[in-house]
């Protein structure tokens, strides 16, 4: 498309020319001027009328009196991920309004508040303006809310604008505010009189319609922290302790939200939960290890800087065996990094977490279904193998909205791992060793505090232990040991999630990936296939890898291994993994603190393909 | 081991649970010879024994330094975690969520708790975990011989270490100043009075710092200095002589008015206290601060129960939980029913 287009306003506005589901809104606001709420109402608006929708917040690490902005993208064929173009932009804030001109794709159109006196310099897209303040002022608003409702202004007018269903607006609000009719009221009425005020005075210029659609019936949406919370609850949680860290700390509120519903005990009807807010990261896994050790369901969550100050405990529960699950909602690191940005950056450090030989198992959801599936599997798994059980989720699932299927009721029944019980020591003839390897995959059984029979206890601790859990300081008891927990780490790869593979047929080449990048892949890929260049996909679920991780790259030449950090740390634990494999495996890596595109995606690849001289 | 003596000593003691004081021992300490913490090991077994708790109902927590290790040396029969430096508050706080019925014994030294671990041990107290929380102040780090540790007096000369310049810090007073429910303090050197403030604490309702001048005979045990053998039997102070006395046991011995205080502990047991030099009210926090001021500038080791409070709800009261202990809990009471998920997805937008 060429920037010099004719004029847009020249064409006319027919059926034909409109583009129906299928672009990119960006919002440019204030941050903490409660644009959140009305974004989030556009979405949902959006999504109800049945049209696969994606909203993203590029948000400051700040309270409030900062840029941020919202994209949402509408799409008919389901493709969500974020895109570079955007063909509406709305702007609300004077700092960015120059910089938000300047981003409107060609032919795109311009909403701003008519109280930013910037010129406006471009002839190739159509700007409206929107008197914000004026029809704030008429909308009866107290004035303390004044700021907040002006949002809704802009509200209106795209739902004027593009044929956003004003019932669905008002559904979505009422969602929004629980069903509160004041806040509902007031806010309905500014987009009601903002819409009413854009039928009046404006003309439609610009190509962009939302059109009812029949693609997202019976979906859910929601953010993948209360997914995980989710997960976790019907997992049965017992016990949580967290710091609040961004981005994760909404996946704590999600739990501290949802327990009071659905924790009660069915029999007395008191908590069958604990919820700690803890004083630091070391204390919120110090905690966790603790109630894991004695026989709870016990989780924390944080982000990269909480899971370095973890890394001590971490240590000591795969040392000890101690079952527990770390939720780690990635952001960009390194250090601090940027706090509100998101990131696939951790997976080699938590890997390799700690001093001495250590290898951690890790789940690598890749949807909001599987953030809440992972939530509840990830208990089986900790308390199956022992061992702490991390999930890597990052800031885009974490805090953004997401599509999917309703969540599914765990498939199987709680798997509790190898505890022994009063019964069982009796039984047993109280004849047991707490690091025994019995069974010969490397898990012993363990006793839980609270077990009354006489040779229940044993002694826990971080240092070298013999079977019976005694300090040892001997050459082949500490061998055996570290053989035995490397033996234990063979044995998890049947118990992690499998990868889950897409296959194009007759491909050369494979895609490898692991969590949110999915929906930037997947487009890619079909942009590549109609392109002619068909891929075959693999998106890896787990640490360790199972067997079908490496008969997926022996199966491609090439396997391109997509992923948000700057060193390919997914291709370098397949390097690992498969080091006779390892020049099939290129990187592509990106770290820029926002989702990948599938352009991106496209073009690494593309660049590659047509680079190579085989 | 049990069963031998069992033989050879037909008239073997057993208390009311029909359980001997062998039946409470640990491994033989690794510890130094004379160390101020074997001995506050035996009192643990003592306590436990004379109080007839069954050592599987109690659970065991420390951290790491020499006072972590005394973890090994009683109640042998209980489950125990040898945690992390510093970090033994968060282990114990999570671990007794388990089991509520079980009691948590924790014992940390001056380096696990005054240094590295000062954050988690101010907010344990200030949460009020059930935890006897036993501090074996010695003022060195034994386990690496022999430096100042952040409880060593200003102007403690060590042979390896030359003159401490800093100020200490007072365990006791930290805690009561983090809104601690039960501050004692204490000497390896007075085994008695170690014994009924265990007793006590043990049936107290939340935590109970206990910060107990347990001598290292190796590093820090000249008579000049604050936490040796020598100094804290020439400079005991004691508050009041302490009997503890167990629920539903006649009070035996009554004295005068105004000559002893009793306080009726949670499980109904009574800690009695008989009045020595000076009138002390351990329920008036403001004196308890003000006996410790007093206690640092006339430079004495002012010993006993210096306060507590019977009222206040432990952390684990806080939280409405089933009586049934949270890890024994069958599935189908922590998993919620399946018909509820349809309700969660219709609240998911």
């Amino acid at each position: 498309m060429s920037a010099l287009q004719p004029l847009v306003q020249e064409i006319p506005p027919e059926e034909a020319h409109y583009k129906v589901n299928d672009f990119s809104i960006t919002v440019a606001t204030v941050n903490g001027s409660g644009s959140q709420t009305s974004n989030l109402t556009i979405l949902r608006a959006i999504f109800k009328m049945g049209v696969p929708v994606s909203g993203k917040n590029l948000f400051p690490s700040n309270i409030q009196g900062l840029p941020t902005w919202y994209t949402i993208r509408v799409n008919k064929d389901g493709f969500l991920a974020r895109r570079d173009e955007h063909e509406i932009v709305v702007a609300m804030n004077p700092a960015t309004f120059t910089q938000d001109l300047a981003s409107v794709s060609p032919g795109g159109a311009f909403f701003y508040a008519d109280d930013i006196r910037l010129p406006i310099n471009r002839q190739d897209i159509t700007a409206y303006p929107m008197p914000v303040k004026r029809l704030v002022r008429e909308s009866g608003a107290p004035s303390n809310l004044r700021d907040y409702v002006a949002n809704m202004v802009y509200v209106g007018v795209l739902v004027q604008m593009l044929g956003i269903d004003l019932d669905k607006i008002h559904q979505a609000l009422t969602f929004h505010f629980k069903g509160k009719d004041k806040p509902i009221d007031l806010n309905y009425g500014v987009v009601q009189a903002a819409a009413r005020w854009a039928a009046e005075n404006l003309e439609k210029k610009d190509p962009f319609r939302v059109e009812p659609m029949n693609a997202t019936q019976g979906l859910i949406m929601t953010d993948g922290n209360t997914a995980a919370a989710l997960g976790a609850i019907y997992g049965g949680v017992h016990f949580a302790s967290w710091y609040p860290i961004t981005p994760a700390t909404s996946l704590a509120e999600a739990l501290m939200e949802y327990l009071p519903l659905l924790r009660k005990d069915p029999e007395t009807g008191k908590n069958t939960y604990v919820v700690v807010q803890a004083e630091d990261e070391l204390a919120a896994i110090g905690m966790a290890v603790g109630a894991g050790w004695a026989g709870l369901r016990a989780m924390t969550s944080t982000s990269g800087p909480g899971l370095s100050l973890m890394t001590e405990y971490a240590g000591m529960a795969y040392f000890a065996e101690v079952p527990v699950v770390i939720w780690d909602i990635q952001r960009v690191g390194p250090s601090t990094g940027l706090p509100t940005r998101t990131s696939q950056g951790d997976l080699i450090f938590t890997h390799f977490m700690g001093h001495g030989d250590t290898q951690k198992v890790i789940l690598l959801p890749g949807s909001i279904n599987e953030c809440f599936e992972f939530g509840w599997r990830a208990f089986d798994i900790a308390e199956r193998l022992q061992t702490p059980v991390f999930v890597l989720s990052d800031l885009d699932f974490g805090m953004n909205q997401w599509m999917g299927a309703p969540f599914v009721y765990p498939s199987e029944p709680m798997d509790r791992g190898k505890v022994l019980w009063e019964e069982d020591l009796e039984r047993l003839g109280g004849e047991w060793k707490r690091y025994a390897d019995v069974d010969g995959d490397g898990i012993p059984y363990r006793t839980i505090p609270g077990n009354r029979h006489p040779a229940a206890a044993y002694f826990t601790r971080g240092t070298g232990h013999n079977e019976a859990a005694q300090y040892s300081e001997d050459p082949q008891v500490l061998h055996d040991l570290m053989d035995r927990l490397k033996r234990k780490f063979e044995t998890a790869r049947k118990y992690v999630p499998a990868p889950v593979f897409d296959y194009q047929g007759g491909a050369e080449i494979g895609v490898i990936s692991f969590g949110s990048t999915i929906t930037a892949i997947e487009e890619a890929r079909h942009q590549l296939a109609e392109a002619g260049l068909k891929t075959d996909f693999m998106r890896v679920r787990a640490i360790p890898f199972n067997h079908e991780v490496r008969k997926f790259i022996e199966q491609h030449k090439r396997c391109y291994v997509v992923e948000m950090n700057r060193d390919g740390q997914l291709q370098q634990l397949l390097t690992l993994e498969t080091p006779d494999l390892a020049t099939r495996l290129i990187s592509i890596a990106h770290l820029d603190g926002l989702p990948l595109t599938a352009r991106l995606v496209r073009e690494a690849i593309l660049a590659h393909e047509e680079g190579r001289n085989d | 081991m049990t069963d031998q003596t069992l033989s050879s000593s037909p008239r073997l003691q057993v208390n009311l649970v029909g359980l001997s004081k062998a039946d409470y021992r640990g491994l033989p300490s690794t510890l130094c010879q004379g160390c101020g913490h074997n001995s506050i090991a035996s009192q643990i077994i003592a306590a436990c024994y004379e109080l007839d708790i069954v050592p599987e109902d109690v659970v065991k927590f420390s951290g790491i330094g020499c006072s972590s290790k005394s973890l090994n040396y009683f109640l042998n029969r209980s489950f125990g975690f040898n945690g992390l430096h510093g970090r033994m508050p968060s282990l114990a706080t999570g671990a007794l969520f388990g089991d509520h019925t079980l009691k948590g014994i924790g014992v940390s030294g001056d380096g696990d708790t005054a240094s590295i671990g000062i954050g988690q041990f101010k907010h344990a107290v200030r949460r009020n975990m059930r935890l006897v929380y036993i501090v074996e102040n010695n003022g060195v780090y034994g386990l690496t011989k022999g430096q100042f540790s952040a409880t060593a007096e200003q102007g403690l000369t060590l042979k390896s270490q030359g003159t401490n310049p800093y100020m200490p810090v007072d365990i006791a007073w930290e805690a009561l100043v983090g809104h601690a429910t039960f501050v004692a303090r204490s000497f390896a050197g007075d085994p008695k009075q170690v014994k009924e403030l265990i007793k006590a604490a043990l049936s107290h309702n939340g935590v109970a710092v206990l910060d107990i001048i347990s001598p290292c005979v190796t590093f820090n045990n000249q008579d000049t200095a604050m936490h040796s053998y020598a100094w804290g039997k020439d400079h005991e102070v004691a508050l009041h002589e302490l009997s503890y006395v167990p629920p539903a046991e006649e009070i035996m011995v009554e004295y005068g008015e105004g000559e002893e205080t009793n306080i009726t502990l949670h499980d109904g047991s009574v800690v009695k206290l008989r009045k020595l030099e000076r009138d002390y009210n351990p329920t008036d926090r403001a004196e308890a601060m003000r006996v410790l001021e007093e206690a640092n500038r006339c430079q004495c080791l002012i010993t006993g129960l210096i306060y507590i409070d019977t009222d206040q709800p432990s952390m684990v009261d806080i939280y409405n939980l089933p009586d049934t202990p949270l890890n024994r809990l069958p599935e189908r009471r922590i998993r919620p029913a399946r018909e509820t998920l349809k309700k969660v997805n219709a609240l998911m937008f």
